[in-house]
């Protein structure tokens, strides 16, 4: 079997990103770049799925600038075995990522392909359930662990309420949450052979799609400030705010 | 210009997020479709039905519908989706997972929780985990939307809708409902609790969690968590506030024992009063606190409650 992993190139989780003072956007010069940590999961999940013996192939795909391609080394380095870079310096919305997405796996048919539940710059919580639809495949999102069965998968999801376990036939869509295992650190020498790994370089001309944008970004602003409080000496005084002060209790 | 809302229930209730999404939705303008598919979900319609500003309610009953899986949701919601300029839903961990299949079908990008709308196309959403506020216009001919509950009015009753029933149509692919292990509490839903307290890391472990339970329990509060209280197993994934936790905007937020990373702050720093207690007096939660406590929250805590207590609440 082979799987398909999605990777995207974000704003490192522990960046706190600036609005640029024209409100057209947010500063990204100069700023730490990671791959999203969730993908970053889902590249974990389908390294144990192999370890396992439950796959043999494992493809990591990355649209995105130039830089995406370190992106996919980080990947390969993990222990997947070949990329593909659909290079672009536009903002692909999570339609247009899809709509790439399902060209890919028409060309390489993978039965699994495991995304992050979201990416931590956008926060749009999309593509998976996106290229599902448009694959026509069921989808097990937010999946806190995963386990293969004959035809398909138990996936347990996280869901407001709690856990909630589904049964999905393959080939199948599955998004990961945080707690579905702990992503491993690529060794010295597996970032070497890394670098050995083929990454086909393609670009979104050669799959046909129209991936023009649809929403426009009118205005990129600051959320509101909170006003700076006040420490409190003692419980007493914090009860005390709390009634007289605030009225919150 | 009409509106469709999808409605978040069990079958036997209607989650509140629901009114916040119709409160959404009339800011959009037009008639106030809303959708409710499940199976035996006959209370919910009896609900909807009364909901201010709701002119007609569709019901769709199918064993498919039962847990609104997303492959059965999405051929629902496609097969009555001519009719709309806009389709809303709950950005609930149900409404993130089925509305998104509905925008590809539909070949429209999805704006997806929604804090403000500005007209019938422009709408405003967090991004960086809510350190930027994106105002987005859509070109697509329909919407397709998820609106964060926590920042909208829950609609009121007063209505009186018509009630069709539909048909649902076989789901797109091959999902089974297997089981579910929700939480269960008797204190308030954590998503609309006028008052939250949450523990962190900080907590130490699971039992010591009931020294905040007590709190909660006297001021009639739900409670949270961190992420590193729920990957430590010290509480349930669902008690996690945060950027890809749950959104939470009570008018009173306790953060005891958590550091007040990025991600956190993104889950609750629309809350009206925010208290944190915290052995760290440089510790990032300050920031974002309208009364700080430095304290070893083993004290602290049970001190609140006796004073709490003391002080007649
Ligand atoms: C300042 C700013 C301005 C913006 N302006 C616009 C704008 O004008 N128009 C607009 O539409 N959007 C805009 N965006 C939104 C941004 O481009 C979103 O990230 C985008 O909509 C795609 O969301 P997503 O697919 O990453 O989300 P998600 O659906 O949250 O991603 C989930 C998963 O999908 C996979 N995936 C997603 N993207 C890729 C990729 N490129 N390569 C490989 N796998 C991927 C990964 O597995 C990822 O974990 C803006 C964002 C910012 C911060
Ligand atoms: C992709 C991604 C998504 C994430 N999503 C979320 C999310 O949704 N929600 C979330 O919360 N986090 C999220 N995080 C994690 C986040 O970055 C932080 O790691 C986390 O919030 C830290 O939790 P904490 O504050 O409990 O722990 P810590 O940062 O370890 O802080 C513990 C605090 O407790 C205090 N403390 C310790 N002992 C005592 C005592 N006896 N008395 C008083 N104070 C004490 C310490 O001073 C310290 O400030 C995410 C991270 C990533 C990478």
């Amino acid at each position: 079997m082979k799987i398909l992993v999605p990777v995207k190139r974000v704003v490192d989780y522990n960046v706190k990103v600036r609005v640029k003072p024209d409100q057209t956007g947010v500063d990204l010069a100069n700023v730490k770049m990671s791959m999203n940590p969730f993908c970053e999961i889902a590249v974990e999940e389908a390294i144990r799925l192999k370890e396992k013996g439950a796959a043999e192939e494992i493809v990591v795909v990355s649209i995105g600038p130039a830089q995406a391609q370190e992106t996919i080394r980080t990947a390969l380095a993990m222990g997947a075995d070949r990329g593909i870079h659909i290079t672009t310096d536009d903002a692909v919305e999570s339609l247009g990522v899809a709509k790439l997405l399902a060209k890919v796996v028409e060309e390489e048919s993978p039965e699994l392909v495991i995304l992050g539940k979201q990416a931590i710059d956008g926060d749009v919580n999309a593509t998976g359930q996106m290229l599902a639809a448009l694959l026509g495949w069921p989808q097990a999102t937010f999946a806190s662990e995963v386990e293969k069965t004959d035809d398909g998968y138990n996936v347990t999801r996280e869901i407001d309420g709690g856990l909630q376990t589904i049964k999905v036939s393959s080939p199948a869509i599955i998004t990961t949450d945080l707690r579905l295992n702990e992503p491993r650190y690529a060794s010295l020498p597996n970032i070497m052979k890394a670098k050995r790994k083929p990454i086909d370089a393609k670009t979104p001309a050669d799959f046909g799609v129209d991936i023009a944008p649809r929403l426009e970004a009118l205005k990129v602003a600051e959320p509101a400030k909170r006003e700076a409080g006040v420490k409190v000496e003692s419980v007493a005084e914090l009860v005390d705010k709390l009634k007289n002060e605030a009225g919150v209790i | 210009m009409t509106v469709l809302v999808i409605a978040e229930h069990d079958n036997a209730s209607l989650n509140d997020a629901t009114r916040a999404v119709i409160t959404a939705a009339k800011g959009i303008g037009g008639d106030i479709h809303v959708l409710v598919g499940g199976e035996d979900c006959g209370p919910v319609i009896e609900i909807v039905k009364g909901l201010d500003g709701v002119t007609k309610v569709l019901h769709a009953e199918s064993p498919a519908l039962k847990n609104r899986l997303a492959e059965a949701m999405e051929t629902l919601v496609l097969s009555i989706a001519d009719g709309y300029d806009a389709i809303l839903a709950a950005a609930s961990t149900t409404g993130k997972n089925f509305m998104p299949r509905i925008a590809a079908k539909l070949d429209v990008m999805q704006i997806s929780d929604i804090t403000a709308v500005e007209s019938a196309d422009t709408f405003v959403r967090p991004i960086y985990a809510g350190n930027a506020m994106m105002t987005v216009k859509s070109n697509d001919a329909k919407k397709v939307i998820t609106v964060r509950p926590t920042t909208f009015e829950k609609a009121g009753d007063g209505g009186s809708a018509s009630v069709e029933t539909i048909d649902a149509p076989a789901p797109a692919a091959a999902s089974e409902f297997v089981s579910e292990e929700l939480s269960k509490s008797d204190r308030p839903d954590l998503g609309s609790a006028k008052i939250v307290i949450s523990g962190g890391r900080g907590m130490g472990n699971g039992e010591n969690f009931a020294i905040i339970e007590k709190v909660a329990d006297r001021l009639g509060a739900a409670v949270g968590a961190s992420r590193a209280a729920v990957d430590a197993g010290f509480v349930p994934n669902d008690y996690q506030v945060g950027q890809t936790g749950k959104v939470v905007a009570p008018e009173l937020y306790i953060a005891v024992g958590i550091s007040g990373a990025i991600q956190h702050l993104a889950g609750m720093k629309d809350s009206k009063v925010i208290v944190a207690i915290n052995k760290d007096e440089e510790a990032p939660i300050f920031s974002v606190a309208d009364y700080g406590l430095v304290a070893d929250l083993f004290t602290a805590v049970p001190e609140f409650e006796a004073e709490l207590e003391k002080a007649g609440v």
